[in-house]
């Protein structure tokens, strides 16, 4: 089963992506990071297939961090979770190849992402 | 000088910052419109402090003259909002906004009404959302524009109890490519905090589901 990576300094904000999450994909696992640190940390010890990154954080922002990961996994879906809505995030998240889901976050924002990560991954199935 | 009893739980605190974070966000993207550039935010911090200690926050990053766009809100929860700037940034906001072919004089000329404008759309925004997350309307009074250092505006008006504990929530702004940056700060009384604490418990009720928020897989 996929496993996705929520990544949010805001544990609320955390159980509600996975919460919408479970209202879409109930069999996919979720494994939870609170920034950009232990968002790394995990990529290199689980398998993980699809992220979902907020993009205000302490530290490293959601944006460096889906670059960062982009590097690493050049066709995992990732997705930045902002209401920061500004030309320059919506633009920096389509230069690393990143979907744009609208905080606040319910299962209805996050199906279309959802799904196209579900196809994206299917296809990549040998 | 921090409030001995913070009255809000971890999950509490984390809901309120999420949602000042969601209410700023559509707020500078609203900014972002006029100014033309992007505007760049911190995280938001949220603190139980006694006014003079909100005054203190400020004044200890800002030695220079503030000037500020105020806005009162009154509804379930009631308190003040601010966009708080160096007072020498204010011209170059106001040609932000209005467009760099403006004269010094022309730019001070309508300096009061852009400022009060720029604040309303980006208060507003901010706060709208906020009362939209939490279901409940907010009434909004006129913005003002005032000027002073940070004792002043946190202590002008006529609140009550002047010395007691608020809820200080700020964020840091600035504008890319330009030398402008700000703060944008609430300030709430303990009576409002109670109620807001109400809404806040509804709030994460309805967005996690009824039943107790787990830590997830």
């Amino acid at each position: 089963m996929p496993t996705v990576l929520i990544v949010d300094d805001s544990k609320l904000a955390r159980i509600v992506v996975g919460k919408a999450l479970a209202a879409l994909r109930p069999d996919w696992l979720r494994l939870e990071a609170g920034n950009a640190q232990e968002a790394l940390e995990l990529l290199g010890s689980e398998a993980v297939h699809v992220a979902i990154l907020d993009y205000n954080m302490p530290g490293q922002n959601g944006l460096a961090l889906a670059g960062t990961i982009r590097e690493r996994f050049p066709a995992m879906p990732i997705a930045l979770a902002t209401a920061n809505v500004q030309d320059e995030v919506i633009a920096g998240a389509r230069a690393v190849d990143a979907s744009f889901v609208y905080k606040p976050i319910n299962a209805d924002s996050l199906r279309g992402f959802i799904s196209g990560a579900a196809l994206k991954l299917r296809d990549a199935e040998p | 000088m921090t409030g001995s009893e913070i009255p809000l739980s971890g999950l509490e605190h984390d809901a309120l910052t999420e949602l000042v974070n969601i209410g700023v966000s559509r707020a500078a993207s609203s900014l972002r419109q006029m100014v033309g550039e992007q505007v760049i935010l911190s995280v938001p911090s949220v603190q139980v402090v006694d006014r003079q200690m909100a005054a203190t926050l400020i004044r200890q990053r800002e030695t220079d003259q503030l000037i500020a766009v105020r806005q009162d809100f009154d509804g379930a929860f009631s308190g003040r909002a601010l966009l708080i700037f160096p007072e020498r940034n204010s011209l170059e906001l106001v040609r932000a906004v209005a467009g760099d072919t403006l004269s010094c004089n022309e730019a001070r000329e309508m300096e009061e009404e852009a400022l009060a404008e720029t604040g309303n759309i980006v208060l507003n925004g901010c706060l709208a959302t906020m009362a939209n997350l939490l279901r409940r309307p907010l009434t909004l009074s006129l913005p003002q524009v005032i000027r002073g250092d940070g004792r002043l505006l946190f202590e002008l008006g006529e609140v009550p109890g002047g010395d007691g504990v608020v809820l200080f929530l700020y964020i840091n702004f600035a504008i890319s490519g330009r030398d402008i940056r700000g703060y944008i700060a609430m300030l709430m009384d303990l009576p409002s905090l109670e109620s807001l604490n109400v809404l806040i418990r509804e709030f994460i009720s309805r967005i996690t589901g009824a039943e107790e928020a787990s830590d997830g897989a």
